[in-house]
């Protein structure tokens, strides 16, 4: 397929399109691993749910990503053949399952931040990643009703979990701030109007959060000390574990079919 | 079937209407639905010649919905039994597939199948919360009954207990 863009931008938004496959990609991963673990069945068919409407997801992201490149390299290559370095995902995302209040409140940071962030994505000035956006919208907000309902449980529900669930809030709060996360890449396809700029989006988020959260009995963080690197390629210790797992088989295997 | 297609040249297919082919598509059904047609279901958006060569376009229902390969697959099988050997089936995301689509007769044979179809129109809130009213049993038609889970068997289906009945069941999600 070919797109009319100028060299500049068709990089920039390859750049951008890997940041929202990666993420996706990295955390639908990371949702999989609780697959036979969660406490109930019902929480193992929720988790890995939401873990298939992200690879799905990261799979759109990805192939677009792919033929604007247009190097001959495939979605599957760019998921499993790239290195540590190579992936532009959130540090938030690649963070250890740890317990259960440890990944609803991961997946409530993020889908939180979704929800706002794709209904913007969505009127985007590039059709086909508009389109993706409109489709991610309304899986979001399946995944933001069930995290939203556990966050509520745990923060106000017995002592233990709502130890669990503020120990985790606080634990991720410092990458919160990557969410919002801007550079030249941005910049740039804002002024060339592909993207619309969406400065209250933070504070949309910062509202939501805070108001579920203090209906949940929980405090909001107050630290300073926010984390970033992903979009740059510097990640936590996390993520090469992550590789390691996710890409063996392609990698032992070359263009293994089945 | 066969009689509707006219082949030249091996492979090209001439005077086929898009109706035609859609047609030929109704024999395609969900796999994890097998009472409803990727037609009627709304996953086949549109059909047409680019440089002679058949484009199908198909949306997902869900982006990680597993079917889709496998309904390619049996899209290309279709085509090229009928003698259409160039095909390509392209995935399209806009504008998102919605329930609203589905049709009365469509919810009908979902219902007598024994999933509770999708009610009303999709929400387009998307930070409201689902109506939680509760979705009619499609066993016994009762209203009592209460939800277990969001999250289904498959990624377009929720999980419900009738408490008239005493069965689970599962109903089609809203999207």
């Amino acid at each position: 397929m070919s797109y009319k863009l100028n060299n500049d931008v068709r990089s920039a938004l390859f750049e951008y399109l890997l940041r929202l496959g990666d993420d996706k990609l990295i955390l639908g991963h990371r949702l999989s691993e609780w697959c036979g673990h969660a406490p109930i069945l019902e929480e193992d068919i929720a988790l890995t749910n939401i873990a298939l409407d992200c690879v799905g997801q990261a799979s759109a992201f990805l192939t677009l990503a792919a033929e604007l490149e247009n190097k001959g390299r495939s979605e599957d290559d760019l998921a499993y053949l790239r290195n540590e370095i190579q992936f532009k995902n959130l540090l938030l995302l690649e963070q250890l399952n740890k317990d259960f209040a440890y990944t609803i409140a991961r997946q409530f940071f993020y889908s939180s931040f979704g929800i706002y962030f794709f209904q913007d994505l969505a009127k985007c000035k590039f059709e086909p990643l508009a389109g993706i956006s409109s489709k991610t919208i309304k899986e979001t907000s399946y995944h933001l009703r069930h995290c939203k309902e556990w966050m509520l449980r745990l923060g106000d529900g017995t002592e233990e979990s709502h130890n669990k669930a503020q120990e985790a809030v606080n634990d991720l709060w410092r990458f919160t701030e990557e969410l919002f996360f801007k550079n030249e890449i941005d910049e740039l396809l804002i002024q060339e109007n592909i993207l619309i700029d969406s400065n209250p989006l933070k504070q949309k988020w910062r509202d939501y959060v805070e108001e579920i959260l203090t209906q949940a009995t929980l405090q909001i963080p107050q630290n300073e000390n926010m984390q970033i690197g992903g979009r740059h390629g510097i990640h936590t210790e996390h993520l090469g574990h992550l590789l390691a797992e996710m890409q063996i088989l392609a990698r032992s295997y070359p263009n293994a079919k089945w | 079937m066969q009689d509707h297609i006219q082949m030249q040249n091996g492979n090209k297919l001439m005077v086929e209407t898009k109706n035609e082919i859609l047609n030929l598509l109704t024999e395609i059904y969900d796999p994890e639905i097998p009472v409803l047609n990727i037609v009627e279901m709304g996953i086949v958006r549109d059909a047409f010649y680019e440089n002679e060569k058949l484009i199908i376009e198909i949306t997902p229902t869900y982006s990680g919905c597993p079917a889709m390969k496998v309904i390619e697959d049996e899209i290309r099988d279709v085509m090229y039994s009928n003698g259409c050997k160039n095909v390509e089936v392209k995935k399209v995301y806009a504008p998102a597939w919605t329930t609203d689509w589905m049709t009365v007769e469509t919810k009908n044979k979902l219902k007598n199948y024994g999933i509770a179809p999708p009610e009303g129109i999709a929400e387009k809130d998307f930070l409201k919360d689902q109506n939680e009213k509760s979705v009619e049993c499609p066993f016994c038609k009762s209203g009592k009954t209460k939800l277990t889970s969001h999250f289904g068997s498959t990624a377009c289906k929720s999980l419900h207990f009738c408490l008239e009945c005493i069965q689970p069941f599962e109903h089609f999600k809203c999207i």
